[in-house]
Formats: structure tokens, sequence, C-alpha cells
């Protein structure tokens, strides 16, 4: 079995994160407050809906998108401290999959370039070693570096395109990888070709995932420990099984009755709760989900909720936890 | 009943492409009863979408069209476009994936609601305005009166939904063709919509397709499921005895690619290797043969046709077709 509780000192600690847009005069809450810890070899699943702010974090969390407060420690230095020359070098050891692979590929440039272009920017000056590790990396990821190098990306198909961006954030022999919803734009045969390749790479290179989906089964598939997120907070975190066995925050509830089940037997759960999430330049005071909670009360518009342990390893912020 | 609603034969969709003729839709026939959920259920590019068009005469200019389609009597390949245009928005209405391309911006919610109510129904402004107000209470919008005056972006991609589904119930429509309704939408708003579409179904007792590449939507939902690949439909039953035994490779294959939500962390999924074949280039064997364990030199070949051999509800495509006696399944 895996090691489920957070251990001693994570790769990536995410300590109370705070990232906010200005729109005009208004401002986006997209991440208000966000604690997470991601072990050396994990796999966390970060799940939402839109607008949820987990894409935000996956980039803040690269200082893609600087926060506003709060620090991002990856291996025990401060990210968000850190500028120019600093940035620059440890951005090799952290790597992004995007959810669109045919627009995260240069249409105008050949796949070997493509997925050189890391070793370039890092100063690998020598030509065959750049070679050498394109043909690793391509080779690694199924595809026949012979018959792809010298090709454009409109000549593949979305899955193909997905294995190619895959390679090139592997070349770098990075430690750890923010998949932002890497498989939400595939079909059904081709999402499980690439989760399964996903799982391959995390062995072979000893990979640490951020794995941000909406699809709560996508991410069960691969993730050691789920998080939870609703308009800008952390509603639960815990490890994967028991997170859906006994989800303990209600809206985990709520997203777990929602999914469609391939069963004609499951009954779709009639009217779950109503509503829709609030905007994020304005959320609710107290617990952000209040709004749409049936169990709602007077003191979650009061209090914000802290995360708490609920079960051995499994915290949620609500304060009345299902049982 | 007097025979089914709609009645699709030996349909098929080519469209010219600068590499030769695309098959979108390889002779398709279908039929669906009045009150009756057919799910449309396929990957991108089965031809799912265009058969839906092919249906609402909506095929792109240069798409060549064969077969023939049925609706309460008429071939609507034969009608003239005013007739066309009269019949689609009143018997025959639809709801798009994406509700802000499908809803015009420029216009308000109650302008757009109110022309095609007008336009089909011989009501007055007033008329039209009450019965607008009344559909949007019914697609679950509270304060409708308020809305109206709304323009789209001021809504919630839930909200457009709702608000198409709304036009597209105003004129009591016999057949709602839903085409990926909920696809752009997240899995909490999906539900909302799903439900509200099986209880507006109900209450009109109107007949809908949804189409959709998620198993997961048509399971609870539809009572007939069609699965296509390549253009054609390769299984077609009543949606128990599709789930329960199916007997194309390709659905069983379909459905087990799907991430489970009580697999434990980290099962390998059963994917399907390689990917659909190339529509442009001619087939002689059964499309799914190159992808398919069970394919056999036979598959590859000759074109299996869609047959019901154990009851003629269940219908496939397949010469080595799964599960077929009772009790024995994978």
């Amino acid at each position: 079995m895996m090691q489920l509780a957070v251990p001693e000192a994570p790769l990536l600690n995410v300590d109370n994160l705070v990232v906010e847009y200005g729109l005009g005069n208004k401002t986006v809450h997209a991440v208000s407050g966000v604690s997470l810890q991601v072990a050396r070899g994990e796999t966390l699943g970060l799940v939402g809906e839109s607008g949820c702010g987990k894409s935000t974090l996956g980039r803040a969390v690269l200082q893609l998108r600087r926060a506003k407060s709060g620090r991002v420690l990856f291996d025990g230095e401060d990210l968000t401290a850190m500028e120019g020359e600093a940035l620059r070098k440890m951005r090799r050891r952290v790597q992004l999959i995007f959810q669109d692979p045919i627009a995260s590929l240069n249409p105008r440039r050949r796949i070997g370039d493509i997925v050189a272009e890391p070793l370039v920017i890092a100063g690998v000056k020598d030509v065959a070693e750049r070679r050498r590790r394109v043909h690793e990396v391509l080779s690694a990821v199924g595809l026949d570096p012979d018959l792809v190098a010298g090709r454009l990306p409109h000549e593949f198909s979305g899955g193909q395109c997905q294995r190619i961006c895959i390679a090139r954030s592997l070349v770098l022999n990075p430690e750890f990888i923010v998949c932002d919803e890497p498989v939400s734009a595939l079909d059904v045969s081709i999402r499980a070709q690439i989760l399964n390749l996903l799982e391959e790479m995390k062995a072979r290179f000893g990979l640490t995932l951020l794995f941000i989906a909406h699809d709560l089964a996508v991410v069960k598939a691969v993730s050691d420990r789920v998080a939870v997120m609703y308009l800008g907070r952390l509603c639960e975190v815990g490890p994967s099984e028991q997170l859906f066995a006994s989800p303990a925050h209600p809206y985990t509830a709520l997203l777990l009755q929602a999914i469609p089940v391939p069963d004609p037997d499951v009954r779709p759960a009639e009217s779950v709760a109503g509503g829709e999430p609030p905007s994020p330049i304005a959320p609710p005071s107290g617990c952000r989900f209040r709004t749409r909670c049936p169990r709602a009360d007077q003191r979650c518009s009061a209090e914000i909720p802290e995360l708490r342990e609920i079960a051995p390893g499994q915290f949620a912020a609500c304060h009345h936890p299902l049982a | 009943m007097s025979g089914p609603l709609l009645t699709i034969e030996d349909v098929a969709v080519e469209l010219p492409t600068p590499r030769g003729n695309l098959r979108a839709v390889d002779h398709v026939d279908l039929s669906l009863e009045a009150g009756r959920t057919l799910g449309i259920v396929g990957e991108s590019g089965c031809g799912k979408t265009m058969l839906s068009r092919a249906v609402l005469q909506l095929l792109p200019k240069k798409a060549k069209l064969s077969g023939r389609v049925m609706f309460d009597g008429q071939d609507l390949a034969r009608l003239d476009s005013e007739r066309l245009r009269q019949l689609r928005g009143r018997d025959l209405a639809v709801v798009f994936q994406d509700p802000m391309t499908s809803l015009n911006p420029v216009l308000t919610i109650g302008t757009q609601l109110m022309e095609t109510i007008q336009e089909h129904l011989e009501l007055d402004a007033s008329a039209a305005r009450a019965r607008s107000i009344e559909l949007l209470a019914a697609v679950g919008i509270p304060a409708p009166e308020q809305r109206l005056a709304q323009y789209p972006h001021q809504c919630s991609g839930g909200m457009r939904q709702r608000i198409a589904i709304a036009i597209a119930l105003s004129c009591e429509p016999k057949l709602l063709i839903a085409d990926e309704p909920t696809t752009a939408l997240d899995v909490t708003i999906q539900a909302q919509i799903l439900d509200l579409l099986a209880r507006e179904q109900r209450r009109r007792h109107m007949a809908m397709i949804i189409i959709t590449h998620d198993l997961g939507v048509v399971a609870g939902r539809a009572d007939e499921v069609a699965v296509m690949y390549a253009g054609r439909v390769v299984e077609r039953a009543p949606t128990p005895a599709l789930f329960k035994r199916m007997h194309m490779p390709y659905t069983e294959a379909l459905l087990a690619a799907i991430p489970k939500l009580d697999a434990a962390p980290h099962t390998p999924l059963p994917a399907i290797s390689g990917r659909p074949p190339d529509p442009t280039r001619p087939l002689r064997g059964c499309s799914f043969a190159p992808r398919c364990r069970y394919a056999t030199g036979r598959c590859h070949e000759a074109k299996p046709a869609l047959t019901g051999a154990e009851r003629p509800d269940h219908l496939y495509a397949c010469f080595h077709p799964i599960r077929m006696a009772e009790g024995v399944g994978a």
C-alpha cells in the first residue's frame, strides 16, 4: 500500500496561498488561502468545477501567476520569493501539461524541435545530446522518433499531440509535473491510453504529480490523495478511496452524486442540490458553499470553516461534516 | 399509435474534402416513437452530429445526403425550405452543445423567446410575453420577468442552456434533438439540465434524441441506445440490454475504457489501442476490426450487417458477437 499520510517534508508545500485578479475596479478572488502538500512520488488530484480556481492554483504553483500572498515551497525553497535566473533554473524541475494538446504545440514547428525546445532554453548546446534526449522521451511516450520528429503538429490526432506534450514535459527530467485537465479534450478511448501513459511515466521517471481535473472518476483513477476545491477554497482533502467512500464535506458528496454512472440500474438522483456557484467577485461570507448547502445554518455564514481532521488523513472544512 | 414519429432510412452523408469524399454517416437506419428517448452515443467524428443535422436538414451546403428521413408522415428531404422552416422550431426543435453560440448575443432573452413563439404560434405580443415568462419559470430560471430584459452574456452557462431549452420547448415540439446538451457544463449543472430535460419530456410526451459521447449520460435516461462508430450504427438495443448484454466489442471496449468511481486508484484502464479509421479511405471490412481484440480474417474482408439474432430489438454489426447466451459474461 502507498503511504497515504502527509509525510514530514513534502516536495511541494503550498502555504496559505492567495491569488486575485483585477477586473475593472473589482477583484476576482480566485484562490483564497489554500494550503496543501504533495509528498515526493505522490499524485495529488485537484478537483472542482470551472471557475473554482484549480487552474489558477496550478499556475501559481509554477509562478506563471504570482500570488498576492502566501508561499509555495518546492523542495524547501520558496518559489514566490524567486525571480529571473533562479526561477528559470527551478523551472527545469517543474513542468506543466495543458488541456488542449493541439493548441499547446506551435503549428509551424517540427515535433523534434518542439520537444527539444526546453533543452535549448536550458542551455544544452550539444546537438547530438539534444537529439538523444528527444529520441528517448518520444519513444517513452510510445511514438516512433524517426517517423515523428520531422513532422508538424497538424499531422497528428489529439491523443498523439498529448503524447508529444508529455514527451516535451519529460525532456528536462523534471521531478514535478502539474497536469491541468490533460485528458478533458480527449475521447473516451484515447483518454484511457493517456491516463495509462501518465501512470507509466510517473513510475518510470519517479515523478510527483499535481493532477487537476473536473472529472472525479478520472482523478480517482490516478491519484493517491484528492483535494476538492470550491470557489477558491479547499473543501476537503483525503486519501482517494476514503474520500470517495465517505465524503465528509457536503460539496464532495454533491459532486459524487451528480456524476452520471454508466449503469442503467443506477437511477440518476433526482434533483441534486440546486443552484449554481456564486460569483468569485463577491463570494459568500463564511463558508463559500453555504448558499447551495443543505446543512447550512447561521454559523456557516458567520464563520469561515477551517480544514480539520475528520478521519485519519482526511480533512474537511465544514462546520457540519457528514458522518 | 400509428407507427414511429421519426424514421431514418438508409441515410448516408458524404462531405467533399481535398483528400476525397468523407463518409460522415454510412447508411444508418433508426426509428423513434412519440414520447420515447433515443440516445446516440459515440466518440468525436463518429457521425452522430452529422446524423442529427441530416434529420434537421441542416447539413453543410456541399454535403451529399441520400436515404429518407420521415418525420410525422413527411419526407423531410422533399420539403421546400419554407415548409422546413415552419417545421423546425415548431414540431422539430434542437438544443445545441454550446448555449453561448446558439443564442444571439445582441438580442435580449425575451426577444429571442418571443420571436420564436410569435413566428410559430399565432399569439400577440402580450400573450407571447406571458408564455415566455411561464417557460422560463418551467425550466427553473429564478425571477423570469427580469431575465427577459437581459442579454445572454449576463447569464451563466447553465442558465443559458436552460434558456435554450425554453426556446426549444416554446412551441411544444414533437421531437427534441439535444446534441451534447451538457458537455459544456459542470457536473452539478449537468445533472440539473438532464433532470430538466427528462421532466419536460415526460410532461409533454415529446420524443427526444440525446446525442452524447458519455455513456453515463444515456444510461439512466434513454429508452434505447444506438452506438455509432465510423459513421455506422454498430449496436442498437433497449438501454438495459445494451449495458447488461452488449454484443458489439466496440461497445464493450468503450464502456471498459471509462474510469470507474468504484475502482481502486492506479488501476490500469483497459484502453482501446489505435484510433478510428480515416473516413476518406475506402474500407472493406468492419470499421472496428483494426482495433478489435476478437477480429479475425473475415472481419477485415467483409462488412458485418446490422442484425438482430436473438431478439429483434437488439441489433449489432459483428461477426463475433460477445455474450450471446444468457449468463455467459466476460
